[in-house]
């Protein structure tokens, strides 16, 4: 039987396949934004799985992958900013 | 203790803040705090060279639980070198940009670039490392747009999304690693690592990341817009300083921390990638038809000559061969970063005083602007590796040690490279000493040629008749006198 863990693992990696997918395929800006956003998650969710590692003996999750997943989402975060802002520059300069 | 190591990248922080909420003493604030970056930097490689490894335990939390900073002789020589280009093309910089209102965007995304650069050179942590290489990718990409044209907009959304790619992967591998060894710590896990199938699946993640971020051959196809289009200080800084950090991880990790994960295998595969990007770099360097793009494939081509090392060193024995080798890498690297800032430096006064930078329409430019052409010149020396540059020098030891470790292949590789850099740099070098009108010379860019002549001189002269500091600096307890030539 597959434990909750691995589940989760599995579901990131599939995450981060299907996002690095759209990354190099996708033509819009956009929507490359949007699938490396979910390559990220895909990540996260690696890391937040992994926190559940060695549960059997300690009795709480591992702290420390949460913490690293939550500086993760602020890059992510202020990655995305910088796309769009990148993005609407680039799409102004079209119109002009 | 050592709060000497928080130095270099709290100073230039201190002055991005400064820069941003003062925008009137921008210059004033972003070069002071390149000089006192610089200061540091150079108090760092004197205890380096006399204590070998410093190490600061941030807040007093221990390494593991906390974040540990640490300097050894590679990322002190690359920290001073850093401080000191950044010094020069932010000198540079204060002329480049004519409206203070220019000067006022470049300085806090510039001095937060630079302190992230620091901040990675002097980390110890993987996940640390991560977050750096992040800020470092984000500072880069808006700089890069900073020129505002739409070719360099495109760039900066392709370096972008193909940096942020480079780091997710690298990020995952840091997740594996975490998961195997319950630590991030450079250190701790050097201690740790076995060789089984999860350590080289996330070593082969976190390299592929730096791969990209790095511009190996075949994944360069990002480089040359988005430095060709950036103006020119931020072109020295992303050739110089930003693609070789990347490089500067690939080393730490598979020398410092995997080495006993490594198989002679997957050396030889990044040689083979290294020796594909020096051909087809210099091949591309040669048939560009403007300055700043024959620049710009020449960093994909110098970059291959850093990988080229890599098998040649896992292939030597420890002692003092290697340490020589080892020596020769980081000079070659040093050398890299000021020859490539120099020419970019050049490149861009010749953009701005003759308004192209069309190789073939480059006549008259050795009567119009001397110092310039002096500057390409003796950074085209470097590049190609004649004496007395630190690439002649490092060159000829890895040609050495390739020879004693049987792996023959690179050595045609290697001067074929070389033949190529001759090609393009004298092609150039042609152009400018040919008849034309070519404009005149202007006291007021005097203050940017002064910077660019300064770093190609330490490129050609400095680093090569002074090279024995640097295998003194890299190797503790080493004298250079076994450097034979």
């Amino acid at each position: 039987m597959l434990s909750a863990e691995i589940i989760y693992g599995l579901t990131g990696v599939g995450l981060f396949t299907l996002g690095l997918r759209a990354t190099l395929l996708q033509a819009s800006l956009l929507a490359r934004i949007l699938a490396i956003n979910v390559c990220g998650a895909g990540v996260f969710l690696m890391f937040v799985s992994i926190a559940y590692q060695g549960l059997a003996q300690m009795q709480v999750p591992d702290p420390v992958p949460h913490a690293l997943v939550l500086t993760g989402i602020v890059v992510a975060v202020s990655a995305t900013a910088l796309a769009l802002a990148l993005g609407r520059r680039l799409r102004e300069s079209k119109d002009e | 203790m050592n709060n000497l190591l928080a130095l270099p990248v709290v100073l230039p922080l201190l002055g991005s803040l400064l820069a941003l909420v003062w925008p009137r003493r921008a210059d004033w604030a972003g070069l002071g705090a390149s000089v006192a970056a610089f200061v540091a930097a150079g108090h760092i490689g004197a205890e380096v060279m006399r204590n070998a490894t410093l190490e600061l335990a941030v807040g007093g939390w221990a390494p593991g639980l906390g974040i540990a900073l640490r300097a050894d002789g590679l990322s002190a020589s690359l920290l001073l070198m850093s401080t000191l280009v950044a010094l020069a093309a932010g000198l540079y910089a204060t002329t480049y940009f004519a409206e203070a209102q220019k000067r006022a965007d470049f300085w806090p995304l510039w001095l937060l670039m630079i302190t992230a650069l620091h901040a990675l050179l002097l980390s110890g942590d993987l996940f640390n490392i991560y977050v750096t290489l992040e800020l470092l990718g984000l500072a880069a990409v808006a700089l890069a747009a900073l020129g505002g044209s739409r070719a360099a907009l495109q760039a900066a959304v392709r370096y972008l999304t193909v940096g942020l790619l480079g780091s997710l992967a690298f990020l995952t591998g840091v997740g594996l690693i975490y998961a195997g060894y319950g630590t991030l710590d450079m250190v701790m896990l050097a201690g740790r690592v076995d060789a089984e199938p999860a350590t080289w699946v996330a070593l082969a993640l976190m390299t592929a990341g730096l791969l990209i971020k790095s511009a190996l051959f075949p994944m360069h196809f990002w480089l040359p817009s988005a430095h060709a289009n950036a103006p020119a200080p931020v072109s020295a800084a992303l050739s110089a300083l930003v693609v070789k950090a990347a490089f500067y991880l690939v080393l730490r990790l598979w020398l410092d921390v995997f080495d006993v994960a490594l198989s002679q295998a997957s050396a030889g595969l990044l040689g083979l990638l290294g020796a594909s990007a020096v051909i087809w770099g210099s091949w591309q360097a040669y048939r560009a038809e403007r300055l700043k793009l024959l620049a710009a494939y020449s960093t994909v081509a110098q970059i291959g000559y850093l990988f080229l090392f890599i098998p040649v060193l896992l292939a030597t024995e420890p002692g003092e061969a290697r340490d020589l080798l080892f020596g020769a890498l980081v000079l070659f690297a040093l050398t890299h970063g000021f020859s490539k800032s120099a020419f970019f430096l050049g490149a861009g006064v010749i953009l701005h005083r003759a308004g192209h930078d069309r190789i073939a329409e480059l006549g008259g430019t050795a009567r119009a602007l001397p110092v310039t052409t002096f500057v390409l010149a003796l950074a085209g020396i470097a590049l190609i590796g004649l004496p007395p540059s630190g690439t002649f020098l490092a060159k000829w030891q890895l040609m050495t040690s390739a020879i004693a470790a049987g792996q023959w292949l690179w050595i045609p590789v290697i001067a074929i490279g070389t033949l190529l850099a001759g090609a393009y740099v004298f092609r150039v070098l042609g152009h400018a000493f040919g008849p034309g009108e070519g404009v005149g010379p202007s006291l007021a860019w005097a203050r940017a040629e002064l910077p660019a002549l300064l770093l190609a001189l330490v490129a050609t002269a400095v680093l090569g008749l002074g090279a024995a500091q640097v295998w003194t600096m890299v190797v503790p307890g080493s004298n250079a006198e076994g450097v034979s030539l």
